[in-house]
């Protein structure tokens, strides 16, 4: 049954193009062909050791990718095929597998694993292949240590690629035991330890009942603490990675080792190489992160009640932690501003400065000024950027009244820094820490300003003027403006202290833009989003000015058109995906209220023409801004959209079809709800095509999850804007509505994500039968209706009764059963009254404390009491 | 297994710009769809309540109603012009009855309150404003209220909402009595029964501040009027318990009944000299004429009409005498009972001595309803008196009480 496949393998790999494609086409030819046969010729050739190492190592990866791929609707075929594979085949194939595992070969041992893992992946969670773990670890610390390591590697696999509750616990404890032993010290092989402990990395998950077992946990904790003691430094790192992940799986257990840890953490930082020491960083960044997600679910207040307790482990090694981040923040690289990939020890401690700063609040500011004041005004520009950093990294976290007296005292000094230090670090640092002092400590909800019209003037002329300065300080400069301005943003109409300084901004930020080097270090990408931001704040004085910026931004955007036609690149789409952004936000500031609407709409059909050359171009991103600009164009012209419609019909028909940007897809969806609002019952003619679009969406599996509760909103939207016209869609829309609704009803046993995107979900089917109700409404074809409403009332119930709604849901949910009682009147009346749980429901949504939960409960008591008196 | 890259945003705010743009698009879009859906919601339940309430006969067949004007919400009717906005609105409040027998049942499907003296009107707050219009249609006053969007105030909520009172305007002490709630927050009450619209009155009106004193943005003060179940305590309580306002008669209203605009037999009025100052009609000099007069409509084929749906034939003139006297079908014409009377036979109207009196004030909107007619004829020869009231409530209560003694025994 086995086909000779060396040849051709090799052949594949040649540098002869037609050779190789031709050894290409055979391979094809053949898995097309005999698919049984294919993959147990790959198998053996992977097994056997007489064969090349090259051809050997094709086969594997071919075998792998024969079993999985990277596109959902693509795996879920792959799964398929090989579940219906002959079962003597397979176990031939896993026989040659496991074989290999023994042989001398690495690269082959380390494809098998990964095959090997591929084929569990498919195969444990339909309770096949039982023996597997068993048969791996049978007498493994007999083996050679190279089959060990791989056997290690191969229990890594697994765990990375099946989900913890299809291993049975038996083989969980096998696993583990497995694993530590090879982790132990007492392994002499580095390999085999390394490979031990990276499979820990991935076996963590499994290990809730051990961990909860105080023996177990102890002994795994110290075999992970001594291997951050290993001679080898990539053990040390994977150590430490684990600690990482033990640090987030499994927070609460970590007290009694804490102290150690802290002890290990600190010697890594202080004295181990560059990648060691960034994992030992990164432990207490991720317990910063524990700490401060329990801290803000629970506000602080801990009734006993809380799932997880707060162990306040930051707040405890404050003293200790925070001068040793604050030494890692002298060892900068000499050009890391520069270098959008740089990652060193500096940054990562400064980042968990920041982190430990928003964990414990307050109790940092004492423990960090004395370095700031000892090294700010240090010769050695090292000294000099470490004690800004360092302030600009306490500025969120701890409150405003232990921090605005240090900002009134060192905001001159860093505007002073950012026009006069020698050092581009320094000024880069000084921009950024300005930023923040905005972004935290300025805005309408602070009490004492730390901008006032003595100092405005200067900030602002020192920003723009740092603006003209390089690439990287340039652009903190227009980081620092964006939060300038966001804290004028709901100043309402009031008038603004930017306001005498906006024509002057507006054009600085232009300037920018234009600048040969702005697309160096995103300079550009700032300046636009600091315009936006100028531009959202700007108020009834500034708005003609807003006017007048809105042609020139298009003239921005026609010339990238008409360059386009000569050079097509990545930077141009970029430009025009800003470009199509700040347009958005100025349609939506100047559409918001009707004199600015009313200069606004004379250039409605030259920006239309604009976006919808837009669509020529290939870039996901630019067809994004453009689609979302276009949202918000048909939010303000309303039912004057109509025009627009025949040109622009086809490229809401491309973005419906997206499957694969489907950030693009989704935006469409929600623009198609825009075009509803605005069209009312003139975007009829186009219906039968979007529905058609819709609906194809739905069934695809190609399409990301994300897309489809949007997707029923929009039916929603459609038919609250169409009526009784939605009639013909019933048929298609109603049986797919019922079928996602059955799928939604039941979360049990699923996880945080799964529960929102469920609830995303009901939330998405509840709009649409809103949307379906209320359009039916006053027509004489709202019986159509009643064939559903027992579906609909039971999916209310169970909702009801499954008692993991979100607000959102429960908001939507009730307002559901008020739209069936308006419409269908005293036909539904009995229904209602039948349904399990409508009355409870009604009960405890009309004592909400939630005000919109209760707003539509009251809703819904008026249309129901109406429906059952008729 | 390759090992896990940590690197963590630096110098970079937590969110884009571009993400922030995503979100604020879909927060827009989300608004815009409850709003949509709000939009829906209201307008269907008005649409579908007060238009097509059933309209008073007086609207003037001389002239075509637009057809328009029949489907009509609040909404659009405050955008009408005023002599258009003055017709919908008067024809949009629920008139009682005169109790000119008792009905059944009084005790247990009735409510009753002493009704203040004063103005009837509609109370519309929307938009900003309150505007309140007399029983003709023309405006009281337009003021800023703690009503729903009743004010120009920052806190008072989406200010697309409407609401509608039925109140009473008390000169004395300058204060709205809200007597029914016909619309609240967009949400229509007319097919509501007059037991919940006291409930959601009772329990929404205090809610807003529209009962505290006077302020900046709340011109005139609301109140509610204490409402009784109508049995011998709360009928004796409405009748004789002190109230601050001025009372002009007794209102029943059964608890069952929609807000139906027009007059309706669901609701009633009674009055006796103690609890109303104007039993008796008085003419244009507040005096009370020696023989009761009424208002009566001139149709097309000369018969003189009442305001009831369907209108009930009191006379008829003919037609030389209307052509002497220049009269045209549609008007409102007084008239004087004579010493013949009214005479009925099983309830329904046979003859009346009508004597011509001559047009009727311009002010007035409407004819006679014939339960008013009825009950100022009563007034004159034998009255519904208190005691009679009185004693209907408590028979019914025996009653129930001899039924069940009844059963117990048996």
């Amino acid at each position: 049954m086995a086909m000779e496949v060396t040849q051709i393998l090799l052949n594949a790999q040649a540098v002869d193009a037609a050779l190789r494609n031709q050894a290409e086409e055979n391979l094809k030819q053949f898995q097309e062909q005999n698919l049984p046969s294919f993959l147990f010729s790959l198998a053996g050739e992977l097994a056997n050791d007489d064969k090349p190492a090259e051809s050997r190592k094709l086969a594997g990866l071919i075998l792998k990718n024969a079993l999985d791929a990277k596109e959902q609707h693509r795996k879920i075929e792959l799964v398929q095929r090989w579940l219906s594979l002959d079962v003597t085949l397979k176990a031939q194939i896993k026989a040659f597998l496991l074989k290999t595992l023994s042989s001398p070969s690495l690269d082959a041992r380390s494809t098998a694993s990964q095959v090997i893992a591929k084929v569990a992946g498919i195969e444990l969670p339909h309770k096949q292949w039982p023996e597997l773990i068993g048969s791996l670890l049978s007498n493994v610390h007999q083996l050679p240590a190279p089959t060990r390591q791989a056997t290690l590697e191969t229990l890594g696999y697994i765990c990375e690629e099946v989900s913890p509750d299809v291993v049975e616990q038996d083989h969980v404890n096998k696993i583990l035991t497995a694993v530590v032993q090879g982790m132990n010290s007492t392994e002499e092989n580095n390999d085999v330890r390394l490979a031990a402990i990276r499979a820990l990395y991935n076996a963590l998950g499994f290990a809730q009942v051990n961990f909860s077992n105080d023996m177990e946990r102890d002994y795994i904790m110290r075999i992970v603490c001594e291997a951050t003691l290993s001679p080898e430094p990539k053990i040390r790192r994977a150590a430490f990675e684990c600690l990482v992940a033990i640090s987030s799986t499994y927070y609460e257990k970590l007290a009694p080792y804490i102290q150690d840890i802290f002890n290990i953490t600190a010697k890594a930082v202080r004295e181990d190489e560059e990648p060691v020491a960034l994992q030992a960083i990164e432990f207490w960044s991720s317990i910063c992160d524990e700490e401060i997600d329990i801290l803000e679910e629970y506000g602080g207040d801990f009734s006993g009640d809380s799932e997880v307790p707060c162990f306040y482990f930051i707040k405890q090694a404050l003293s200790f932690l925070v001068p040793m981040l604050l030494e890692t923040l002298l060892k900068q690289e000499e050009d890391q501003d520069q270098d959008e990939g740089a990652w060193n020890i500096a940054m990562a401690g400064g980042t968990c400065l920041g982190l430990v700063a928003r964990t414990v609040g307050d109790d940092i500011v004492p423990l960090v000024m004395p370095f700031i004041e000892e090294n700010i005004t240090k010769p050695d520009w090292r000294q000099r950027e470490a004690a800004t950093y360092a302030f600009g990294s306490i500025l969120e976290g701890p409150s405003p009244d232990k921090l605005v007296p240090l900002v009134n005292m060192a905001l001159n000094f860093m505007l002073t820094a950012l026009m006069k230090d020698p050092n581009n670090h320094v000024k880069d640092t000084t921009a950024w820490t300005l930023g923040r002092m905005f972004e935290f400590l300025h805005g309408s909800a602070l009490d004492t300003p730390i901008i006032t019209p003595a100092n405005c003037q200067q900030i602002i002329t020192v920003l723009l003027q740092s603006m003209k300065d390089v690439p990287n300080v340039a652009e903190k400069a227009c980081g620092a403006l964006y939060f300038l301005a966001q804290g004028y943003e709901d100043a309402g109409s009031a008038s603004s202290p930017l306001t005498p300084f906006f024509q002057e901004i507006v054009h600085a930020l232009l300037t920018v833009t234009h600048r040969d080097d702005a697309v160096e270090s995103r300079l550009r990408t700032a300046a636009y989003e600091a315009l936006n931001e100028v531009v959202r704040c700007s108020n009834d004085e500034t708005s003609p000015m807003v006017v007048q910026l809105l042609p020139l931004i298009m003239m921005e955007l026609h010339q990238t058109l008409e360059s386009q036609k000569v050079s097509s690149d990545e930077r141009q789409n970029e430009l025009q995906g800003l470009l199509c952004g700040c347009l958005q936000v100025i349609i939506q500031k100047l559409g918001s209220s009707e004199p600015t609407k009313y200069h606004f709409m004379q250039y409605a059909d030259q920006i239309m023409g604009l976006f919808l050359r837009v669509f020529a171009s290939r870039s996901a991103t630019a067809h994004e801004e453009a689609m979302l600009a276009i949202g918000a164009l048909a939010y303000a012209t309303g039912a004057d959209f109509a025009k627009y419609m025949t040109e622009f019909y086809k490229y809401l028909d491309m973005g419906l079809q997206n499957f694969e940007d489907y950030q693009v897809c989704a935006i469409t969806v929600g623009v198609v709800g825009d075009v509803c609002r605005a069209l009312e019952e003139k975007v009829l003619p186009y219906c039968d095509g979007i529905m058609t679009q819709l609906l194809k969406d739905l069934s695809s599996n190609q399409l990301h999850r994300s897309v489809k509760p949007p997707i029923f909103s929009c039916f929603g939207d459609i038919a609250l804007a169409i009526g009784e016209n939605f009639e013909k869609y019933l048929l298609y829309a109603m049986p797919m509505l019922q079928s996602a609704a059955e799928l939604s009803a039941h979360t049990a046993g699923a996880d945080d994500d799964m529960t929102e995107y469920t609830n995303s979900l009901r939330n998405g089917i509840l709009e649409a039968y809103s949307g379906i109700f209320q359009g039916f409404k006053g027509s004489p074809k709202t019986q159509l209706l009643m064939p559903y409403a027992p579906h609909v009332l039971q999916f209310l119930d169970s909702l009801y009764m499954e008692k993991d709604m979100d607000d959102v849901v429960t908001k939507t949910a009730i307002g559901v059963l008020g739209d069936l009682a308006d419409t269908l009147g005293s036909s539904a009346g009995p229904l209602i009254q039948q349904s399990v749980s409508s009355k409870e429901f009604l009960k405890d949504c009309l004592s909400s404390d939630d005000h919109l939960i209760k707003e539509s409960a009251e809703w819904a008591k008026l249309a129901i009491s109406r429906a059952i008196s008729f | 297994m390759a090992p896990h890259d940590v690197r963590r945003p630096f110098k970079r705010p937590a969110i884009s710009d571009q993400e922030r743009r995503r979100q604020h698009s879909l927060l827009r879009q989300a608004q815009n769809r409850r709003d949509a859906q709000h939009h829906a919601r209201c307008l269907a339940s008005t649409v579908l309540s007060l238009p097509t309430l059933a309209p008073e006969p007086e609207s003037s067949p001389s002239e075509n109603p637009e057809p328009w004007q029949e489907n009509l919400d609040v909404l659009g009717a405050s955008k009408l012009k005023a002599a258009e906005a003055r017709k919908w609105f008067a024809k949009q409040l629920m008139h009682p009855e005169w109790m000119i027998d008792i009905p059944n049942n009084l005790s247990q499907d009735w409510f009753v309150f002493s009704r203040p003296s004063g103005k009837r009107c509609f109370v519309v707050s929307c938009n900003g404003t309150t505007i309140s219009r007399l029983r003709n249609g023309s405006i009281l006053h337009r003021f800023p209220s703690a009503l729903p969007a009743g004010a120009r105030k920052k806190d008072s909520g989406p200010s697309q909402t409407y609401s509608i009172l039925d109140c009473i305007f008390h000169e004395g002490d300058q204060t709205y009595y809200v007597i029914d709630m016909v619309c609240w927050r967009d949400y229509s009450l007319s097919d509501c029964t007059a037991e919940f619209r006291f409930f959601w009155l009772n329990s929404k009106l205090a809610e807003t501040g529209a009962c505290d004193l006077p302020s900046r943005y709340h011109k005139y003060r609301f109140s509610l009027v204490p409402v009784y179940s109508c049995d011998s305590n709360g009928l004796y309580a409405a009748y004789s318990a002190p109230v601050p306002y001025v009372k002009d008669g007794l209102l029943f209203y059964n608890k069952h009944a929609h807000y139906q605009a027009g007059i309706t037999p669901l609701a009633l009025v009674w009055k006796d000299e103690n609890c109303s100052q104007y039993v008796m009609d008085t003419d244009s000099k507040g005096q009370v004429p020696n023989q009761q007069q009424v208002v009566l409509e001139l149709q097309d084929d000369g018969k003189l009409t009442t305001s009831d749906d369907p209108p009930v034939v009191f006379g008829c003139l003919d037609g030389s005498f209307i052509q002497q006297s220049g009269l045209q079908s549609g008007c409102l014409l007084r008239f004087s009972i004579g010493e013949g009377g009214i005479v009925l036979m099983d309830g329904k109207l046979e003859k009346a001595d009508l004597h011509y009196l001559g047009k009727a004030n311009r002010a007035r909107a409407s004819a006679d309803s014939f339960s008013k007619v009825m009950f100022q004829y009563s007034v004159r020869h034998s009255p519904l008196r208190i005691d009679g009231l009185l004693e209907s409530v408590s028979i019914s209560v025996d009653e129930e009480n001899k039924a069940c003694d009844i059963e117990m025994d048996g």
